[in-house]
């Protein structure tokens, strides 16, 4: 019991960003149907930057606000020089820009800050608490947390404020958005700088854990992804599950199966799922948006 | 009529420069290096290029070797092995050089290995992997120590502290693979049961349910950690984080101060086995390679600014092995200079005490490597355990 646990919490923690990340996808693919591929880059940027105004001598609540502004500013951007210019290019033409981005991204990231790996210290001490007779760490806690307010925030935002549901509009039609006088430009402008905030808090909350480096967002991204489609993909409650279930997917597998192969028997689980339900677990069918 | 001499003058003192450079060009001996000085691998490559031009600069403001001067010609191959080949064949076809210093990476190495056997130039590499000098090669050396080096120091520490059961957590990186490779092959020569092993992806951020598997396996009373980047930082932090008391042992792929800020509080009490040049200033009076190390890192910082890495040792070596051999051979004539690095004997390098012969290409021994044990968030030099 005691190791169900411990491998539990493991993959609560990996999935929680895993999840935050998803989330990110979604957000954006619901309002403009691109798949983000700089999202994970946006999670380097958020843990990287704090550090690196830490080092400056900024106290590391201000480094990590300042962090994720710097974060939203640049998913801002991407979307005005790379996305809005090539408004009327094919999703797939898009997705190639977010991944040519990623990569822009990442080269700047190795300039600006550094190759090196770096760390944050951790919220709330670094001495684990023990739960069940699994070790917990207390940032795994603020993990949790962080990722807890974001998604209540986020729903409050959607559910209770008229820009929000300008996003469910766009969502869920563009042109009729578009006729009842919503700017679905500004709209997708705004859900790019929700998801780089988003992916900046996460990038800061797990970096004490994970620890950070230029290239950490390639494989977030892909998990991030993974995740996405796996929760059904334009559902935002189905990312912050799939996220979830492939987190703890891989830590069971790794725990019960075999360290060398948790990687595939993840994606086999994912691809098992998406076989019996190709909508994803939470995923509307196509025929709903008609 | 004054500018047309002044003209005439600018063409004489070309002349006279081009004439010059190309008499030097003649007195030169030319040392080719193709270095990973971006790319992955470039914290390796970098302290090796500035090392290499360092003291190249160095030895030239003193006269250079023999009466002539040393010319570097340095390829960035960015990590690329097919990039390392391409520059390869320069070297030897354009650039003509006498001798190559370099291949930062074992890709690189093992991908230029058939260029200068082919035209018979000898090759000192700065790389790892064994394979590069087993089987010797006529015309290949190498200067830094080996992975299996590596494992079976950690293991006649091991056997001093009576820990024979032991567990493996490697990464499935290149150099994890290898060294876990490598140490699986060494542990039954070195009286070692490996009882059980996991691994763990480069970029995992987790790895508490390899290590609970290892707590709770009965009877392991040590555990290696074969890995390299920021996977060794975080299984000793969830080594700590899970409470297991066993000691625990990094590889000299971690060996640097980042690993204990990455660490923090949990790299305390971690063992690994390092290159004397990381704790020059710990060594002892008496120690042969004290003098060595201390100067080489001294002149490493104070002109560059940065920290000294064991990779910049290891050029430091393949230069003074190659230059005391031309001493040695009084020519730059390449079968000459070969015969005398092979003959090298007694050579105080940061890397450790070289002794080469026609069997051994790299001539080092396990007294290369120093046992560290991290205490109060620094090195300290652990009861070497003599094999």
């Amino acid at each position: 019991m005691a190791e169900f646990l411990q491998f539990f919490f493991s993959g609560l923690t990996v999935g929680t960003v895993y999840a935050l990340v998803a989330l990110g996808f979604t957000l954006i693919y619901n309002a403009s149907d691109v798949i983000n591929f700089a999202q994970g880059e946006f999670v380097m940027l958020g843990g990287m930057s704090t550090v690196f105004l830490a080092l400056a001598g900024v106290p590391v609540p201000f480094a990590a606000l300042i962090a994720v502004i710097v974060t939203a500013a640049v998913g801002l951007a991407l979307h005005r020089f790379a996305i809005e210019p090539a408004r009327g290019a094919s999703p797939v033409a898009l997705i190639m820009i977010t991944i040519g981005a990623s990569i822009f991204l990442r080269g700047v990231a190795q300039i600006v800050f550094d190759k090196r790996f770096h760390s944050l210290p951790p919220v709330l001490g670094a001495e684990p608490f023990r739960f069940g007779g699994a070790a917990v760490l207390p940032q795994s806690l603020v993990v949790f947390a962080g990722a807890g307010i974001i998604v209540m925030l986020l729903w409050q935002f959607v559910d209770r404020t008229m820009l929000g549901k300008a996003i469910i509009a766009t969502a869920a039609n563009r042109l009729a958005a578009r006729l009842v006088g919503i700017d679905t430009r500004r709209i997708v402008g705004l859900s790019f700088v929700i998801s780089a905030a988003i992916g900046a808090v996460a990038g800061i909350l797990v970096t004490p854990i994970t620890l950070t480096s230029y290239d950490v967002g390639t494989l977030l991204a892909l998990k991030g992804f993974a995740a996405a489609m796996l929760g059904g993909i334009g559902s935002a409650l189905g990312a912050v599950i799939g996220g979830l279930l492939l987190g703890m997917f891989e830590a069971f597998s790794a725990g019960y199966i075999s360290s060398q192969y948790k990687d595939a028997v993840a994606f086999l689980v994912i691809l098992a799922v998406l076989f019996a339900m190709p909508q994803g677990v939470l995923g509307r069918g196509k025929v709903e948006r008609v | 009529m004054i500018t047309f001499s002044r003209a005439g003058w600018n063409i004489a003192c070309g002349l006279a420069v081009l004439l010059a450079s190309g008499f030097q060009a003649s007195a030169q001996i030319k040392i080719g290096s193709v270095l990973s000085v971006t790319g992955p691998a470039s914290f390796l490559g970098d302290p090796e290029k500035k090392t290499l031009e360092m003291y190249v600069d160095e030895i030239n403001a003193k006269g250079g070797v023999n009466g002539e001067k040393l010319r570097l010609i340095v390829y960035d191959d960015g990590g690329d092995a097919n990039n390392a080949r391409t520059f390869a064949t320069r070297l030897v076809e354009e650039d003509k050089i006498v001798a190559m210093i370099g291949g930062t990476t074992t890709g690189s190495t093992l991908a230029m290995i058939p260029v200068f056997e082919d035209a018979q130039i000898p090759f000192i590499s700065l790389a790892g992997a064994i394979q590069i000098i087993e089987p010797v090669r006529k015309w290949v050396f190498k200067t830094p120590h080996t992975d299996k080096m590596a494992c079976e120091k950690i293991f006649a520490d091991l056997r001093g502290r009576n820990l024979t059961t032991i567990a493996l957590i490697s990464g499935t990186d290149a150099f994890g693979k290898s060294m876990r490779d490598q140490c699986v092959a060494a542990a039954p020569r070195s009286g070692i049961t490996i009882a059980y092993e996991e691994s763990y992806g480069p970029r995992d951020s987790d790895m508490t349910p390899q290590l609970t598997n290892i707590r709770n396996r009965a009877g392991v009373q040590a555990v290696v950690n074969p890995g390299f980047g920021q996977g060794p930082a975080i299984v000793t932090r969830n080594y700590r984080q899970l409470g297991i008391t066993a000691p625990l042992y990094q590889s000299h792929g971690v060996a640097s101060k980042q690993f204990i800020e990455l660490a923090g509080p949990a790299a305390e009490g971690v063992r690994l086995p390092a290159a004397a040049l990381l704790v020059a200033d710990k060594l002892a009076d008496n120690d042969p390679q004290k003098a060595v190390v201390v100067n080489y890192s001294r002149t490493y910082q104070n002109k560059t600014g940065q920290a000294v890495s064991t990779f910049g040792g290891h050029a430091y070596d393949g230069l003074m092995i190659f230059v005391q051999a031309m001493q040695r051979a009084k020519s730059a004539d390449r079968i000459k200079v070969r015969d005398e690095i092979e003959k090298t004997k007694g050579y105080v390098g940061t890397g450790g005490i070289v002794n080469m012969s026609p069997a051994d290409h790299m001539g080092l021994d396990l007294s290369a490597f120093r046992m560290l044990e991290i205490k109060n968030g620094d090195w300290t030099l652990g009861s070497d355990a003599k094999s």
